[in-house]
């Protein structure tokens, strides 16, 4: 098969790398060869992050360029929009509505953009926009947006809901398993 | 087992398998992972030291005494341990020693673009590059019975994409070995002129034979193409994007070993080929040896020096081909990183502006105070340059600059090496007003333990080293500790000491918001009746405020409760508790 390549944006602190590690585990027992990689350091510090995560028979390249990712999963609106020139023709963004103002925004020297999901529909890309944060909160807890878009972008995959599941309990502490199972029906079913 | 590991992970799941049994290093994106994994391994002894001089000193004297050491540092770190690094070259090792070091093209967290290849050559030792997760563990292995083999200590090159990503290995078991024993060897081990002299040809002709040996090694290896018309030379992350580009149409000469080159397997791939290309990122140092070689080239290189290589920049420069995608015309505002919301940082940094003061800061989170609406930094060089920069910076100037500047440092830099340049300020006698922001952790590189913290690596308790009493001992007189939650107080300390006539040191302590173990009071919350949408809150760039519609509006997912903001607002409008 062709390499596979999926990019998960979001802002620094929003638990994007909880996501990358489920994923590849799950590909991983799939028999893939997998490459995730992510980012630490400064950037993490409330800053713009991207994961990338490949697979296929023989993945080379550990990053995802312009052009590439047949899906991407943002975890917030802006973020989205950022990314949009690395999605390939024919690709799907998967994305939280959430809104987390940048620093340029909160001080007044940039605008949030108005508008932006109909503005990235405009553009001809497959748009998929949920408000992960209310879902989440819904389930009990608003630190369980990564899993709620998980659960949005499983419909995208072809596994069972039992190696979610699966996949699920080995990336999160027991006591939070539930919430988290709920989090995830909430995302895929909404 | 089959894994994904990161390549940090690897590398210390091969310090595991191979033995090793003594890790030291000073975390340093990207490098810092390779530690802390280590450090999970009960079999290794791993620790934190407080520079990476002393990280790779102190694993010279793990070899010396027979045991498989590592240091692992990032690529600035190998700065401040070049000294110790050009000399144990000369005087090899005796249990195999490996020195990872961790470049960052691209700046994702760095002060600079460095190829730390030079390193290799100018210091004649050895250097491995993995390109991936598998490589990272195997080279590690392989990196030891060099060591051994050929009495050096041996270089491991890593890279920001190599050490974080993760890719799939396959783990095996541990082999132990039995310390060496130590035998007091003088000749070899005392650098002094005559000894060093005798040494100096041996590192020569053991340069030699590694090149020898890397005609021959399988890590150095020729991938053939199905079209001879170009041939291309490359390594790492380079590799990676080459066959991502080109696949098997091309003939490959795959490096792992970076230095020193194999002169012979470079000129016969050369010759079986048309058109020779390097593709290696940052410096051209394959590039430029091949050159003095007499190969003939591409002609001018077009592979950037600047900036990390990427899928597409090499798809283009060896196909003309590379995809596209659709770009939002948008004005996107940029995110760049901020200091989280309750960071203690933040307060001390409001009064640095407030107070219009020249800073002179250093390596850490707290760079971030650099940034709009606080904008409190003039200066950002290396680790500890903010208290010797700025005894410089108030000796040239003398009384003209003495109270209106300071010098900004971390706990952990302050011990890595501000406490060199706090004694040249009392040594010297420079009237110097230095702020140590102690969050009790080594906050940038994702909360490692230091010095005084009271905690080792491990997450054990040992000895804490008093600041307070270290500056005094030093000699500085003036030492007092501020909350940076207060600003009156802020204000007020920094006023006086900078007001004083000789040195002080002020201690800003409150531990890192992020610590699992700090209780915040939880968010606040913004009263729209009171709030007349003055923007003072503004001014302190917290993350959790913002202005809607003319008021101030908290974001409680993030606000901690910190009440820096709520001392600012002189109309009442910010400190009510969130409303359930």
């Amino acid at each position: 098969m062709e390499t596979k390549n999926m990019m998960i944006v979001g802002v620094g602190g929003q638990g994007t790398l909880l996501a990358s590690k489920l994923l590849g585990r799950l590909l991983l027992g799939k028999g893939f060869d997998v490459k995730v990689s992510e980012v630490h350091g400064m950037s993490q510090r409330g800053g713009s992050v991207v994961t990338y995560v490949r697979w296929g028979e023989k993945v080379y390249s550990p990053i995802v360029d312009k052009g590439q990712a047949d899906v991407i999963l943002s975890f917030e609106l802006l973020e989205a929009a950022r990314w949009t020139e690395y999605l390939k023709k024919g690709g799907k963004i998967i994305t939280n509505t959430q809104q987390v103002n940048p620093m340029p925004v909160i001080t007044g020297a940039a605008a949030y953009p108005e508008n932006l999901a109909e503005k990235i529909k405009g553009l001809g890309i497959d748009l998929d926009a949920i408000d992960a944060l209310k879902l989440a909160e819904e389930a009990g807890s608003s630190k369980a947006v990564n899993i709620v878009l998980m659960g949005r972008l499983s419909k995208w995959f072809d596994f069972t809901e039992t190696e979610w599941m699966d996949a699920l309990e080995k990336s999160v502490p027991p006591k939070f398993l539930e919430l988290n199972k709920k989090a995830f029906a909430l995302g895929r079913d909404c | 087992m089959r894994t994904l590991l990161l390549g940090n992970e690897a590398v210390a799941r091969g310090l595991y398998e191979a033995g090793c049994t003594f890790v030291s290093s000073y975390p340093g994106t990207p490098s810092t992972e390779i530690t802390e994994a280590a450090a999970k391994y009960p079999e290794i002894y791993a620790e934190w030291a407080p520079n990476e001089k002393v990280a790779m000193e102190a694993a010279f004297g793990a070899s010396l005494a027979g045991h498989r050491s590592f240091c692992g540092m990032k690529h600035v770190g190998l700065n401040v341990a070049a000294d110790p690094l050009f000399t144990i070259a000369y005087t090899g090792v005796n249990g195999g020693m490996i020195i990872a070091v961790a470049d960052d093209a691209g700046m994702h967290s760095s002060q600079n673009e460095q190829d730390s290849r030079h390193y290799a050559r100018a210091a004649k030792l050895p250097m491995l590059e993995p390109a991936d997760s598998a490589e990272a563990l195997e080279f590690t292995k392989l990196a030891y019975e060099l060591s051994e083999e050929f009495d050096t200590p041996v270089m491991m090159k890593m890279c920001t994409r190599i050490s974080h990503s993760q890719s799939v290995v396959e783990t095996g078991e541990r082999e132990e070995h039995a310390p060496k024993p130590y035998e007091k060897n003088g000749a070899k081990y005392i650098m002094m002129p005559g000894n060093a002299k005798r040494r100096h040809p041996i590192v020569e002709e053991r340069l030699r034979k590694i090149a020898e040996w890397a005609e021959h090694a399988s890590v150095n290896r020729i991938e053939p193409g199905k079209d001879y018309k170009m041939g291309i030379i490359t390594s790492s992350t380079s590799y990676q994007y080459v066959k991502e580009a080109c696949g098997d149409t091309y003939p490959v000469l795959k490096l792992g070993m970076v230095w020193p080159l194999p002169e012979k397997k470079i000129r016969d791939f050369a010759g079986s080929v048309e058109l020779l290309v390097v593709v290696e990122e940052l410096d051209s140092f394959i590039e430029d040896y091949c050159r003095s070689l007499g190969l003939a080239l591409t002609g001018e290189s077009n592979f950037p020096v600047i900036d990390e290589l990427s899928p597409n920049k090499v798809a283009y420069e060896l196909t003309r081909t590379y995809p596209v995608g659709v770009k939002l015309e948008e004005d996107i505002p940029a995110r760049p990183p901020v200091m989280c919301a309750g960071c203690p940082h933040r307060g001390l940094f409001y009064t640095l502006k407030k107070n219009n003061l020249t800073v002179l800061g250093d390596i850490g989170c707290y760079t971030l105070g650099a940034v709009a609406p606080l904008g409190a930094m003039d200066s950002t060089i290396c680790m500890g340059a903010s208290i010797s920069g700025l005894h410089g910076f108030n000796k040239a100037s003398g009384g003209e600059s003495e109270g209106k500047s300071v010098a900004v440092i971390g706990d952990s830099t302050f011990m890595h090496s501000g406490v060199t340049g706090l004694i040249n300020t009392a040594y010297n006698e420079s009237n110097s007003t230095v702020i140590i922001l102690d969050n009790s952790i080594t906050g940038m590189t994702g909360h490692q333990q230091n010095p005084t913290t009271g905690f080792n690596l491990k997450g054990d308790p040992c000895a804490k080293i008093d600041l307070e009493s270290l500056c005094r001992a030093i000699g500085i007189r003036r030492v007092r500790v501020v909350d940076p939650y207060d600003l009156a107080e802020c204000d007020a300390a920094v006023k006086e000491e900078l007001a004083a006539a000789e040195p002080s040191v002020i201690i800003s302590r409150r531990p890192c918001a992020l610590l699992k173990y700090v209780k915040h009071p939880g968010p606040i919350s913004a009263d729209a009746d009171k709030c007349v949408g003055c923007k003072s809150c503004m001014k302190i760039g917290c993350p959790a405020i913002s202005v809607t519609g003319g008021k101030a509006v908290i974001d409680s997912t993030l606000c901690t409760g910190c009440g820096v903001c709520t001392q600012l607002c002189k109309f009442d409008a910010l400190g009510g508790k969130k409303e359930a």
